[in-house]
C-alpha cells in the first residue's frame, strides 16, 4: 500500500479520513507512525463522545513519547477500533486498514474542504520531512 | 546545553549515518537513537546480540603505587580488593554521601585503572577527582580519544570470540588487554543491558575498525546496531540506575537502592553520611512499578488515593516484560512489593502495583 493512498483526506497533523456517506473512519497516517516508532499504547474516546475537528480526541505512545492524536473532523463516535487498542502495533504495521482508530458520524460535511487531498498531504510532509524535525 | 553549541561526533559517526541511524544530540554529542526501531533493536540484544556506540563516555586513567588506595578512597565500593584483570561497579560520592556519579572501575595492572564515567558527568567528575585525588596518583582524562563499543546479548560472546578467542575466557566483570582488528584494546566483559556481554575499548583512530569487524563477525547470527532507544529500554527493564534519572548529587545510595556498593567498613568519601542514612533507614525509596493504561515517563507524579507521593524517575514501555514500567521515588512504606498505587498521566490516575526488580533477568522471570 502506498504510504499516502489516493481517495483518502488528511490533515497537517498527520491523520487520515475515509469518507463514506456521512461516517467517516479515521486514524494516523504511515509518515505519522514512521515518525512515532513503535507504538505500544493507544487511548481512544469512546462510542457517544463527541470529537472536534483539529482539538485532541486521544493519544498514542510510542516507546519514546505521547503524542496528540487531532480530530480531523468533528462528529459523534460511533465506534472505536477495540483492536487497535489491544494490538497498538497494528498502528506501525497497518496505519490505513487494521489500524484504524475511530469511525465518527460526521457534524458537518462541510469540514472536509479543510482538509488535504493525498497530493498535497505528500507536499506537505515533503516539507515536514525537509525540515528535519523528530 | 544550547541548540548554538557545537555538537561533537565519534569516530562512528559516519557509520551511524550509512546504517540510516536517527542522530540526536545527547551529552554534547551527536548520538543515534535506534536504526531499525527500539523494539527490533531491543529484541536483538535480549536475542542474539546487539553493537552500540558509547564512545560518549568519559575514560579517566589512574597511574601509580597509590592508584588502588586513592581510588578506594573516592569510590564506594571495594577497590582496593580489586585483583589485577578484574572490575567492580561503584559510585563516586560527594562529602555529605550523595552521589557524584556512577561508574565502573577497571583494574588493568598493578599500578594502573581505568574509570568509566557518564558522558555528561566528564568534566564535574574529573574536578571532583582532581580536587581529592593523591598528588602522586597520575591522572589523565583520556576521554576524547577514547571510543569505546559494546556488544551485548547472548551470541555477544560468539561474535567476539572470532575476532578474539581468549574473550571466551574472560569471567564476568574481567577485564584483559587484547589484540582486536589489528590494533590494541582494551575488553572487558560488562555492560548495561541485563545481558552477557563485552565492552571494547580503543584508541579513536581504530575505532571504526572494531564496528566493522564486529558487525561483519555477527552478521548471520543476527547483530544489529543499538541506538540510545532501546540502551534505555534494556537497562530499565534490568533496573539499572541512570544518572540524571534515579541517582544524582540529591540522592543518597541507600534510597537509590545502591547501599550495596557502599563498603561501610571501609574509609571513603562520605561514607559516614551514608551509613548514618542507613541506620536511620531511609524517608523514601526506589520502587520499581508497573502500570496499567498507559505509559509512565520521568517526572509523572506518583499517587495513592488522589494525593501526590512520589514522582517517576524512568520510564517507559519494556518491551521483554511487555508491559509499561517505571522507577519512582515513593515513602519508604509505600515501597513495599504489592503496594497499589497510581500515576498520573496527562491527568488521570492510571493503576499502578509496586513490583520486584529487576522487571527482567536473564535466563526466565
Amino acid at each position: 500500500m502506498s504510504s499516502v493512498p489516493a481517495g483518502l483526506k488528511y490533515s497537517k497533523e498527520h491523520e487520515w479520513v475515509r469518507l463514506d456517506g456521512d461516517v467517516a473512519t479515521l486514524g494516523i497516517t504511515h509518515f505519522a507512525q514512521e515518525q512515532l516508532g513503535d507504538v505500544v499504547f493507544v487511548e481512544l474516546p469512546e462510542k457517544g463522545a463527541t470529537v472536534r475537528q483539529f482539538a485532541s480526541l486521544g493519544v498514542v505512545e510510542s516507546v519514546k513519547a505521547a503524542s496528540d492524536i487531532y480530530s480531523p473532523v468533528s462528529g459523534e463516535v460511533l465506534e472505536r477500533n477495540v483492536k487497535v487498542i489491544e494490538k497498538p502495533e497494528l498502528v506501525n504495521s497497518s496505519p490505513y486498514e487494521e489500524g484504524w482508530m475511530l469511525k465518527v458520524r460526521l457534524a458537518d460535511r462541510g469540514e472536509v474542504q479543510q482538509l488535504l487531498s493525498a497530493d498535497d498531504y505528500r507536499a506537505h510532509i515533503g516539507e515536514t520531512a525537509g525540515s528535519g524535525g523528530d | 546545553m544550547t541548540g548554538a553549541e557545537a555538537l561533537r561526533r565519534t569516530p562512528l559517526y559516519e557509520r551511524h549515518v550509512a546504517l540510516g541511524a536517527k542522530m540526536v544530540p545527547f551529552a554534547g554529542y551527536e548520538m543515534p537513537i535506534q536504526y531499525s526501531g527500539i523494539v527490533a533493536e531491543h529484541r536483538a540484544v535480549r536475542s542474539a546480540a546487539g553493537l552500540f556506540d558509547l564512545s560518549h563516555m568519559g575514560e579517566f586513567s589512574f597511574t601509580g603505587r597509590e592508584a588502588g588506595a586513592a581510588l578506594d578512597r573516592l569510590v564506594s565500593s571495594d577497590i582496593a580488593g580489586l585483583d589485577v584483570g578484574e572490575a567492580r561497579y561503584g559510585l563516586l560520592t560527594s562529602e555529605r554521601g550523595t552521589i557524584v556519579d556512577d561508574v565502573i572501575v577497571y583494574r588493568l595492572a598493578t599500578d594502573r585503572y581505568l574509570m568509566v564515567v557518564n558522558a555528561a558527568n566528564i568534566e564535574k567528575d574529573a574536578a571532583h577527582v582532581r580536587a581529592r585525588l593523591d598528588p602522586s596518583v597520575r591522572f589523565d582524562d583520556a576521554s576524547r580519544s577514547t571510543a569505546l563499543v559494546a556488544i551485548q546479548g547472548p551470541k555477544a560472546e560468539d561474535v567476539l570470540a572470532r575476532l578474539v578467542p581468549a574473550a571466551r575466557d574472560l569471567a564476568p566483570f574481567g577485564v584483559m588487554d587484547a589484540k582486536i582488528a589489528g590494533g590494541d584494546g582494551v575488553i572487558a566483559r560488562t555492560g548495561y543491558t541485563g545481558e552477557d556481554g563485552f565492552e571494547v575499548f580503543v584508541r579513536d583512530d581504530l575505532a571504526a575498525k572494531v564496528w566493522d569487524a564486529l558487525m561483519a563477525a555477527g552478521r548471520d547470527d543476527g547483530l544489529l546496531p543499538i541506538g540510545l532507544g532501546a540502551r534505555d529500554t534494556l537497562r530499565l527493564e534490568a533496573r539499572f540506575s541512570l544518572y540524571g534519572n534515579e541517582i544524582d548529587e540529591t540522592t543518597d545510595p541507600i534510597e537509590a537502592g545502591l547501599g550495596w556498593t557502599c563498603k561501610l567498613d571501609k574509609d571513603f568519601l562520605g561514607r559516614d553520611a551514608i551509613a548514618a542514612a542507613k541506620e536511620r533507614g531511609p524517608d523514601r525509596r526506589i520502587a520499581g512499578l508497573v502500570v496499567d493504561g498507559g505509559v509512565a515517563r520521568h517526572g509523572h507524579a506518583v499517587t495513592k488515593d488522589g494525593e501526590v507521593v512520589g514522582r517517576v524517575t524512568s520510564g517507559t514501555f519494556g518491551p521483554s516484560v511487555g508491559r509499561s514500567i517505571a522507577l519512582a521515588y515513593v515513602p519508604a512504606a509505600l515501597a513495599k512489593v504489592g503496594t497499589a498505587l497510581a500515576v498520573r498521566i496527562r491527568d488521570r490516575d492510571v493503576p499502578a502495583t509496586v513490583v520486584r526488580t529487576p522487571f527482567w533477568k536473564r535466563g526466565g522471570g
